[in-house]
C-alpha cells in the first residue's frame, strides 16, 4: 500500500485514484474515490449519491473555477503534475485556499518529488503523494530547509516585511 | 547598498545547506540527472561545454569591496583565474567543478551573496541603470525597489516553475539605460501630477527568437501595489503562459496572443482580489530599504572644469579617455568612472583574479568602496573626485580598465558563445576580437562615435544582438559557423528592433563587413548625426548595395 505525506506524517493511503477515463461502470459505493474532473462534471448527481468519500482530480491545464462553487462536495482535491517543472498548480493550490475559501485536503500527484514539497506546502498543499520511487520517508526532510520566507502565501499570511523584528 | 539583516542571511545560509544536499544526492545517484537539472539551474548552475558555469547573482549589478575581493578568491581558488561579467550584471565562473560549488556557496553567503535564481524557469536577477543613485536625469532612486522585488521573487513558491524564464528592469531616469522594454516586465518609476510615486508597467518585451518591444498596460501604479500587482501579472502567465513549446513559453507570446489590452484586463481582473491585502507596501518597509540606499558622504565640492581641461590639453590621452569613460554625477566636484573591459584581444567582460582585487582596492580609496556592473560588461567606479580622476586615470592604465572605449564601435556587447557555451551555434569572442583589430584606430573610432556593437552566439540572444545598432547572430549553416548581421536596434528610451541585412557571412569576412557598414554611415551621415539616426533616416538599402556588391 502507498503511503502519502499528510499533515507532515507519512499515513497509509485510503483513497483510489481513478484514471482520467473512467466511467461509473462498477464503480465502488463504499470506497473513497478520487474522480477525474470529467467524471464528476458528466455525473455530479450519481456521484454525490454515493456511500463512500469522494475527491476531485484535475489535470494541470484544468481550471479550478469550473468547481469553484462545487467544492463543498470534495473531501480531496487532488491536482496532476504532468511534471515537476510544471508550476501551474502551485497558483491552483494557491487559490483554492485564499479565494475560494476551500478547508478540505489538497493534495499533490503526478510528479511529486522531495525538492518541490516546500513550496507546494507553502501555497496550500496539505498533502503529497510522492512519486512511487521515491523514498516519501526521506521527503520529510524538505519541510524544514528553510526557516525563514519572503512572501505572502498560505502557510504565512503575513510577508516577511510585516514581521521584521 | 543593501546590507542584510538576520533574516536575509539565514535565508541564504539555509539555501547553501539545501544546495549542498542536492548535490550530495545527485553525486549519490539519489536524484536522476534530469532530476538534478532545474534545482542546479536556479543555483544558477549550468553544465556547459567543458565544465559547469556558475552564474552568481549580483542584485542590480552593485557589489561592494568585500564582494568583489570574494569575486578574486572564487576565480583563484576554485577557477582558472578569472570570470566574466553578463549582460544581467551578474558574475559567470565557467570552470568550477561541480563538486565545489556547494562550498562556493558558502564563501559567497559570508559576503551576502548567492546564486539564486540566477537561471532556470523562475524570476531571475532584477537588473537597473548602472548609474542609478548617481545620474543627473534620475528622478527616483530604482535601486530600493530592485531591492524590495529581489525578496519577493527569492523562492516565491507559487512562481518556482514558470512557463519560462522570466526577467524584470526597472528605470528611474529620463533616459533609459536599463532597456525596460525588451523585458519581461519593465518597471518605469514616475511620479502623477500631485507627486505621488508609482511605476509605469510595461510586459512582454524580451529578445530571444522572437524579440518584442513591451506594451505598457498600466500608466501608473501606485507604488503601494507593486509587490500585489506584479503577483498577479506572474499568476496569469503561471496559469496561461504555453508550456507545449519552450520557444513560444515567454510571458511575451501570451501577451501577443491576448492581445495588451486583454492581458491587461485578466492582470487587472486578479488583481482586484490582491488590492490592499497583506502584501500592500508600508511606508516603513520602503524607508527600511531606503536607507541603505542614501547617498553617501560627499565632500561639498566644486565642480573641476578648468584644471580638468588643462589637463586634457597636456595630455591627449587622458582627454579622449575622459570623453569616453566617465559620466556626468548629480553632485558637483563628482564624476562616475567606467572602467573598460574591453581591450582588444580579451574576451568582452573578462576579469581576472587580480583586476578584482584592484578593482576592489581602486573602489575603496576613489568611489566609498561600491563599484556597478553594467549590462554592457563594464564596471563603474561611481562617486570619483574629479580632483583625482587624472591619478585615478593613471592607475586604471596600469590595470588595464583605462580604453578609452565606452559606448564605441569597440565597446562591445558579447555572450561567451561557442568557446564555453553549449547552446551556442557560433563563436563571438573571436569576432568581437577580429571587429576590435580592424577597428584599433583611436582617431576613426572617435569619428565613428556612439554605436552599439552587439554579438549573440545563437538565437537565445544573451549578447542582445536585435538591439545592438548593429547585431551580430552567429548560426549554424550546414555544420559552418556563419554570422547574421542586423542594423537599427536600440535599447534606449526609442527602443526598436535591428532589421536582418540579408545572407549571413563567413567568420572571415566579419570585420569587412563591419568596415563597409561603418564606411557606409560615414559617408552618409550628416553632421553630428549618430549612426542609429543615419540608419534610421536612409534606411538598409545603401549598407544592403554597398555589403553585398563587393561579393560578386
Amino acid at each position: 500500500m502507498q503511503r502519502i505525506i499528510k499533515n507532515g506524517q507519512l499515513v497509509d493511503e485510503s483513497w483510489h485514484l481513478l484514471p482520467k477515463d473512467a466511467t461509473l461502470d462498477g464503480i465502488s459505493n463504499c470506497d473513497d474515490l478520487i474522480v477525474p474532473l470529467a467524471l464528476w462534471v458528466d455525473h455530479s448527481t450519481a456521484l454525490k449519491a454515493r456511500d463512500g468519500g469522494l475527491g476531485v482530480w484535475l489535470e494541470a491545464g484544468e481550471e479550478i473555477e469550473e468547481i469553484a462553487d462545487q467544492l463543498d462536495n470534495f473531501q480531496v482535491i487532488a491536482l496532476n503534475f504532468p511534471a515537476f517543472t510544471d508550476g501551474r498548480h502551485c497558483s491552483t493550490a494557491y487559490l483554492l485556499r485564499n479565494r475560494y475559501g476551500y478547508k478540505g485536503e489538497v493534495r499533490a500527484i503526478g510528479d511529486v518529488l522531495r525538492d518541490q514539497l516546500f513550496s507546494y506546502l507553502r501555497v496550500g498543499f496539505d498533502a503529497f503523494a510522492l512519486r512511487e520511487d521515491k523514498d516519501p520517508l526521506d521527503a520529510l526532510k524538505a519541510f524544514e530547509e528553510f526557516s525563514e520566507v519572503y512572501q505572502a502565501s498560505t502557510d504565512q499570511p503575513l510577508p516577511l516585511f510585516r514581521r521584521r523584528a | 547598498m543593501y546590507v542584510y539583516d538576520q533574516y536575509d542571511q539565514q535565508i541564504v545560509e539555509d539555501r547553501v545547506k539545501q544546495f549542498r544536499d542536492q548535490t550530495r544526492r545527485y553525486l549519490a545517484g539519489e536524484l536522476s540527472g534530469e532530476e538534478f537539472r532545474p534545482l542546479r539551474l536556479q543555483n544558477g548552475l549550468y553544465v556547459q561545454r567543458f565544465a559547469p558555469m556558475l552564474r552568481v547573482a549580483v542584485p542590480y549589478g552593485l557589489m561592494s569591496s568585500a564582494q568583489v575581493r570574494m569575486m578574486a578568491k572564487i576565480a583563484r581558488d576554485y577557477d582558472k583565474g578569472y570570470a566574466h561579467i553578463s549582460t544581467r550584471q551578474n558574475v559567470q565562473f565557467n570552470w568550477p567543478d561541480l563538486e565545489d560549488v556547494p562550498e562556493i556557496l558558502a564563501e559567497l553567503a559570508t559576503v551576502q551573496m548567492h546564486a539564486i535564481q540566477t537561471s532556470g524557469n523562475c524570476i531571475r536577477n532584477t537588473t537597473t541603470d548602472q548609474f542609478a543613485g548617481v545620474a543627473k536625469d534620475e528622478i527616483i532612486d530604482p535601486r530600493p525597489w530592485c531591492e524590495i522585488i529581489r525578496q519577493w521573487s527569492t523562492f516565491h513558491p507559487e512562481f518556482t516553475h514558470l512557463p519560462r524564464k522570466f526577467k524584470i528592469a526597472v528605470n528611474g531616469a529620463v533616459g533609459d539605460r536599463a532597456a525596460i522594454e525588451v523585458h519581461d516586465i519593465g518597471l518605469e518609476a514616475v511620479q502623477n501630477e500631485d507627486g505621488e510615486l508609482g511605476f509605469r508597467v510595461s510586459v512582454g518585451g524580451g529578445l530571444g527568437r522572437t524579440p518584442i518591444v513591451g506594451s505598457f498596460i498600466n500608466e501608473f501604479l501606485p507604488w503601494q501595489h507593486l509587490i500585489s500587482y506584479l503577483d498577479a501579472i506572474l499568476r496569469v502567465y503561471n496559469r496561461y503562459g504555453r508550456r507545449d513549446n519552450k520557444y513560444k513559453a515567454r510571458i511575451k507570446i501570451l501577451v501577443k496572443a491576448l492581445t495588451p489590452q486583454v492581458f491587461a484586463e485578466r492582470v487587472h481582473a486578479e488583481w482586484v482580489h490582491l488590492k490592499d491585502g497583506p502584501t500592500t507596501l508600508t511606508e516603513a518597509e520602503v524607508a527600511r530599504v531606503a536607507a541603505h540606499f542614501i547617498d553617501p558622504t560627499y565632500k561639498v565640492l566644486d565642480d573641476q572644469d578648468a584644471a580638468l581641461a588643462a589637463l586634457d590639453a597636456e595630455h591627449p590621452g587622458f582627454a579622449r579617455w575622459r570623453q569616453r569613460n566617465t559620466f556626468a554625477h548629480k553632485k558637483p566636484g563628482y564624476v562616475a568612472v567606467t572602467l573598460s573591459l574591453k581591450p582588444t584581444g580579451v574576451a568582452p567582460g573578462d576579469v581576472t583574479d587580480k583586476q578584482f582585487d584592484a578593482i576592489a582596492d581602486l573602489a575603496e580609496r576613489y568611489s566609498f568602496a561600491e563599484v556597478r556592473n553594467s549590462h554592457n560588461q563594464n564596471i563603474i567606479l561611481a562617486d570619483v573626485e574629479q580632483a583625482q580622476l587624472f591619478s585615478l586615470w593613471g592607475e586604471l592604465r596600469e590595470h588595464g580598465f583605462a580604453t578609452p572605449n565606452v559606448g564605441l564601435l569597440t565597446d562591445i556587447i558579447c555572450c561567451p558563445g561557442g568557446d564555453f557555451c553549449s547552446l551556442a551555434n557560433a563563436k563571438s569572442i573571436p569576432i568581437a576580437e577580429a571587429i576590435q583589430r580592424r577597428f584599433d584606430d583611436l582617431d576613426y573610432l572617435f569619428d565613428i562615435g556612439n554605436i552599439d556593437l552587439n554579438i549573440s552566439g545563437c538565437m537565445n540572444a544573451c549578447g542582445h544582438h536585435h538591439v545592438g545598432h548593429i547585431g551580430i547572430l552567429g548560426v549554424d549553416k550546414k555544420g559552418q559557423e556563419f554570422y547574421q548581421v542586423s542594423l537599427g536596434g536600440s535599447s534606449g528610451r526609442d527602443a526598436s528592433l535591428a532589421q536582418i541585412l540579408g545572407p549571413s557571412f563567413a567568420e572571415a569576412e566579419m570585420a569587412n563587413v563591419i568596415d563597409k557598414i561603418i564606411k557606409v554611415y560615414v559617408e552618409r551621415r550628416n553632421e553630428e548625426e549618430s549612426f542609429l539616426d543615419t540608419f534610421r533616416r536612409v534606411g538598409v538599402d545603401p549598407f544592403k548595395e554597398r555589403v553585398y556588391a563587393a561579393n560578386h
